[in-house]
């Protein structure tokens, strides 16, 4: 069961990044977790294309809203952060 | 240069179905953000919004021309009559061919689409109602109001988004400076509460949960409305020629392009257009003595609008009450700029500063007087009304007293 555990985090860690990869318009070797996402390039507008492109994919949704800045829901301020949020939401909807 | 100024106002919005009401509920600070009525409300996230209660189109129109007529049209048909009634405006056959209409709108017939594309794709229909082309054309308002009053000058709409119903009267105003015209009915109305219209703002993630509260610190977003403002536009010389009252002079009028950013607001452009729009008015800016912001109640728009205010205004903008009736009558997007004239002309006309409601905390990144929570008085002789729309198009006109 572990095993599953960790393959299915993998498994978000690889799609976000992905995401975020074409939304950014770059090779997914060169995001690491600690990227915020203006470092990969992306404005406001790809930041709302990544979260539906998530929520797209994952079939959750995602609280966000681009009007609060601090976005205490959900942490958007790298990369890995994102993952770890999405890691939640995705182990929540499954629970 | 031909002198313009407005001789009838008439509305139908969330706040009241008359020019009077409208000015009651501005004045009383009265919020009309309310719980959604549409159909599927449990599908969408965002559940507020600022809707027209209490309309009842068969009391205004034949049930056989309802078929014809999207509720974006019956709102800009029931604003023109108030208008064209407070103006006492007759369009003889002398005058129709000098007599026009200029609207604007960004969604059009938009619940007619959502209507009919629910009808075919989610119900399977392969039939249609007929007139359904001429119902939810985007020219539909400005046409009806063309037949019913016989206008038979220059007619058109203009779509720029959350600033339509500024550009379209801004260009009502250059017809009749520039002799195309002497009468012009004009402004703006919008009627995009339906699941599709709510649906589409909702995936910009930039909408309110709860309420609109502009340049307030914890503001979450905008919140949607539905309706409009139809005013008449005349020459200074027409209207006084018939003798008419004059309820305001259409100073002047600015606009620009960012050319920046699809939805991002923009610093440079606002700026420009507002220092056109005083230019154009032969004002100063200290003359000025109310701003009607385009304050929507998101972070963005709502930083930006007060940094390009200082840029334009100074110190003396530390003395201009900034308020945003989108606090209680909510964002009509293509038609809220015809709704926040009727504020304009409530400051010339009634000395009364609209509001900002639902204001809790200041935020130092909005330095205004946003005159918090409660209508102030006031004697004011100019005033300015800024619309800043998504594509970056900016439209700003200026009112004085005559």
């Amino acid at each position: 069961m572990e095993l599953d555990v960790m393959q299915d985090r993998d498994a978000v860690a690889q799609a976000v990044t992905e995401i975020i990869a074409e939304q950014a318009m770059i090779d997914r070797a060169d995001i690491s977790h600690d990227n915020t996402l203006s470092e990969l390039g992306l404005d406001s507008l790809g930041l709302v294309e990544c979260i539906f492109g998530i929520e797209e994919r994952f079939g959750i949704t995602v609280p966000f809203n681009a009007n609060t800045p601090d976005q205490p829901e959900f942490d958007i301020s790298s990369v890995g952060a994102i993952i770890s949020e999405v890691e939640k939401l995705v182990a929540r909807q499954a629970a | 240069m031909r002198r313009v100024v407005i001789t009838g106002a008439g509305t139908l919005n969330p706040l009241g179905h008359d020019l009077r009401s409208t000015w009651d509920a501005m004045q009383a600070g009265h919020c009309a953000i309310d719980r959604l009525t549409c159909r599927d409300l449990d599908r969408l996230s965002v559940q507020v919004g600022a809707e027209i209660r209490g309309f009842d189109p068969v009391a205004h129109f034949e049930r056989g021309k309802l078929s014809l007529l999207d509720r974006f049209t019956q709102i800009a048909l029931v604003s023109a009559r108030q208008a064209m009634a407070q103006s006492g405006l007759q369009i003889t056959e002398e005058l129709a061919p000098r007599a026009g209409v200029v609207m604007g709108t960004a969604g059009g017939g938009n619940t007619t689409v959502d209507d009919n594309y629910r009808a075919v794709f989610e119900e399977g229909k392969n039939r249609v109602h007929p007139l359904v082309v001429p119902r939810l054309m985007h020219n539909a308002a400005a046409s009806h109001i063309s037949m019913e009053f016989g206008l038979k000058g220059p007619g058109l709409t203009v779509s720029t988004a959350c600033a339509s119903a500024n550009h379209a009267m801004g260009q009502a105003l250059m017809m009749l400076r520039s002799g195309m015209a002497d009468v012009m009915l004009t402004g703006g109305s919008e009627a995009m509460l339906c699941f599709g219209g709510l649906k589409a703002w909702e995936g910009l993630r930039v909408m309110a949960r709860d309420t609109c509260r502009p340049f307030s610190r914890d503001r979450s977003g905008l919140v949607q409305g539905e309706g409009g403002a139809v005013f008449v536009f005349e020459t200074l010389q027409h209207a006084q020629a018939r003798g008419a009252e004059v309820l305001a002079e259409v100073a002047g009028f600015g606009l620009s392009s960012d050319a920046g950013d699809i939805v991002a607001p923009d610093l440079d452009g606002p700026v420009r257009a507002m220092r056109m729009a005083l230019a154009d008015a032969g004002v100063a800016a200290e003359e000025l003595g109310y701003v009607n912001a385009h304050g929507t109640g998101t972070t963005a728009n709502d930083r930006t609008e007060a940094q390009a205010l200082r840029l334009v205004l100074g110190a003396h903008l530390d003395r201009v009450p900034v308020s945003s009736s989108k606090s209680m009558h909510g964002h009509l997007i293509g038609g809220t700029s015809a709704v926040e004239l009727l504020a304009c002309l409530l400051a010339l006309r009634e000395g009364v500063i609209a509001p900002t409601m639902n204001f809790t905390e200041a935020d130092p990144d909005c330095a205004l007087d946003v005159v918090p929570n409660e209508a102030r008085r006031a004697q004011v002789e100019v005033v300015m009304s800024n619309a800043f729309a998504f594509g970056g198009l900016n439209a700003v006109l200026v009112l004085r007293r005559v």
